[in-house]
């Protein structure tokens, strides 16, 4: 094959393909390629082409869906991507000046990474913690009632893991 | 890292939460654990239909269709696979409550989804669940194989030579995919856009097969319907809006939250007894009782009751179960153009009144919250709102124009004030050109 993943990526996509019925593989394309995202920090052309090849769809297919969702990207990001939500229930807490904050401490705006390409924000929509906000997710791992102090430490711990 | 809960609840549906390890199967099983996946198989399918339409209980997913009348719309004995589809997609704005119940509770979910599975005679499920909640996804992965462990997944179940297999599907960041239809495009993995409908999912769903979906808390409460009968659910609501439900009480509140409330709750007792009031010294500008799509409520229109019915009747809906309070330190015109900003970003761009309509309504309220712009351009955001009303190909267009068209027309003054404040400190543009 022309990309190489890790055995767990692997192990993943199998059991993503085995989870449809006979001849609807297709449903596999965009689980398949979040999980794999997760591992390669973009979609590449390669990457759709394999996916293409074991769902066993057009690869045009691959690509019209990655457009269409926002979590799957052909730009690359950090490795920490710090998800800010600025909606309503967000904005009501704070969650506005908070994405200020983030943009000003950082010195970055919506979706660009820091130069060492550990660390990207970006303004999000409602992520489903409006009752504890405001919010900010790191790739998946949630963080609540988010002040700007408490954002400077997780911004610290995430340098310090590198 | 959650709320505490509230004296005030009525548990239920959370009945487990705080159980220690409550999202595994042994603290399930100790608890009562799929008692009504088996009382659901010594039931029958007809009973349990009839059950649930007992129980009066409404989707929670946003539209609170009737579950009974919906499960039993499925054609149960067509020759097709049917398929059985929990949306968790959760991607209402204000709304966080089906996290809640995956992370605490999976194997009720799970056992509503096979008491589904069991009544529709169908072999298969998909659980969606969007994909910024990966670590739901472990959980329920962790869980299912727990019940195919236990025989109440998989093969023969229970010994009923009844077989059903399910599985967790990962969105990818769309919340039209919340949207019925479009959820089902994008599980068939396409773009997530939706579908023309009739014909509708019960009968031509995933891959045109006859499918049930619902919402995980609709899944949830169907348990606990079948286990303990439906008289048990339906006594803690109104008539023909049964039970409780999580509601998700969120914004200028002091004890903001989700707690599982009987449906016969009024606002105010939500606001004041259970989310600890408004802050001191503030006052009472605003409530969104469903969500980000459901039309504002003024002060004197609050005192109302969380039940669908009489949400409805105060111009509003229910939605789903998020109820957003300001106070008098909220900027509405702000407000007004967060939630569309969210719906622009949003529109999946299938039909045109939805597309331009929110970029439209996008540029204006932009305008007026930068103080530019004149009165009539407010009145241009009503215009645009009531022409987009019902227009659009799926009801994501009405959830942009509902609550905006309710905001200028109830808060015309402010968008008034907020005008005069900026213009008064700033000399426009074109004078500063003149001399
Ligand atoms: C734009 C849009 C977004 C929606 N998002 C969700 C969602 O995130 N979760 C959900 O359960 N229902 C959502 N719905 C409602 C679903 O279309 C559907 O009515 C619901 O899932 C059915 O389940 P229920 O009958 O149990 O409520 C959405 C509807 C629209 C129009
Ligand atoms: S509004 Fe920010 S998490 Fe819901």
């Amino acid at each position: 094959m022309s990309i190489a993943l890790s055995a767990a990526t692997e192990a993943r996509w199998q059991k993503i393909l085995d989870a449809y019925p006979e001849g609807r593989k297709r449903s596999a394309v965009i689980p398949m390629l979040i999980f794999a995202q997760d591992e390669t920090g973009i979609i590449t052309r390669e990457l759709m082409e394999e996916i293409a090849r074991r769902a066993e769809v057009d690869y045009l297919q691959v690509e019209e869906v990655v457009g269409f969702y926002s979590m799957l990207r052909k730009q690359p990001l950090g490795k920490y991507h710090v998800q800010v939500c600025t909606n309503i229930s967000c904005m009501l807490a704070g969650g506005m000046e908070l994405w200020h904050h983030a943009c000003e401490s950082l010195h970055l705006k919506n979706k660009q990474t820091s130069a060492d390409g550990l660390i990207s924000i970006e303004e999000v929509e409602c992520m489903g913690a409006c009752s504890w906000a405001p919010a900010v997710e790191v790739n998946y791992d949630f963080h609540h009632h988010v002040t700007p102090e408490r954002f400077d430490e997780i911004i610290l711990e995430l340098k310090g893991k590198g | 890292m959650f709320n505490p809960p509230s004296p005030h609840e009525v548990k239920i549906l959370t009945r487990r939460f705080g159980v220690q390890n409550s999202h595994t199967i042994d603290a399930s099983l100790a608890h009562q654990g799929y008692d009504g996946l088996k009382k659901a198989i010594a039931m029958g399918a007809d009973a349990v239909i009839n059950e649930i339409k007992a129980s009066a209980l409404r989707g929670r997913g946003g539209a609170g269709f009737p579950t009974g009348m919906k499960w039993s719309f499925i054609p149960r004995t067509s020759p097709k696979p049917k398929y059985i589809v929990c949306n968790a997609d959760e991607s209402e704005p204000g709304t966080c409550k089906d996290r809640l119940l995956i992370q605490n509770d999976p194997h009720s979910l799970i056992e509503g989804i096979a008491i589904a599975g069991f009544t529709m005679n169908s072999n298969r499920g998909y659980i969606y669940v969007r994909g910024e909640y990966r670590y739901l996804i472990y959980i329920l992965e962790t869980a299912i194989a727990e019940a195919y462990k236990h025989n109440l997944l998989g093969q023969n179940i229970l010994g009923t030579g009844w077989n059903f297999d399910l599985f967790v599907h990962s969105g990818a960041g769309a919340y039209e995919c919340g949207e019925e239809s479009a959820l089902l495009n994008s599980l068939e993995g396409k773009r997530g856009t939706p579908r023309l409908k009739p014909p509708f999912p019960a009968t031509h769903g995933l891959y045109q097969s006859p499918t049930l979906l619902n919402n995980v808390e609709s899944f949830c409460a169907v348990t606990h319907i079948i286990r303990d009968g439906a008289a048990d659910f339906a006594k803690h609501g109104p008539e023909k809006s049964g039970g409780t439900r999580l509601m998700c009480i969120s914004g200028h509140v002091q004890r903001p939250g989700v707690y599982e409330m009987p449906l016969s709750t009024t606002l105010p007792f939500l606001i004041n007894e259970v989310g600890g009031g408004l802050r001191p010294g503030r006052t009472l500008k605003a409530v969104q009782p469903g969500g980000s799509s459901s039309p504002i409520l003024l002060p004197e229109e609050c005192n109302v009751g969380l039940d669908f019915d009489s949400l409805a009747k105060a111009g509003t809906m229910a939605g789903s179960g998020g109820i957003v309070v300001l106070d008098d330190t909220a900027d509405i015109v702000a407000y007004a153009l967060r939630i569309i900003r969210f719906y622009q970003h949003e529109s999946c761009g299938w039909c045109i009144p939805c597309r331009e309509g929110t970029t439209w309504l996008k540029k204006i309220l932009e305008r007026l919250n930068q103080g530019e712009g004149t009165m009539k351009d407010v009145d241009l955001v009503g215009e645009l709102a009531k022409n987009m009303f019902g227009r659009t190909f799926c009801a994501l267009g009405d959830a942009a124009a509902w609550p905006t068209g309710s905001i200028v027309k109830k808060f015309r003054g402010e968008f008034e004030t907020k005008l005069a404040a900026v213009q008064a400190r700033q000399v426009p543009a074109e004078l500063v050109n003149i001399g």
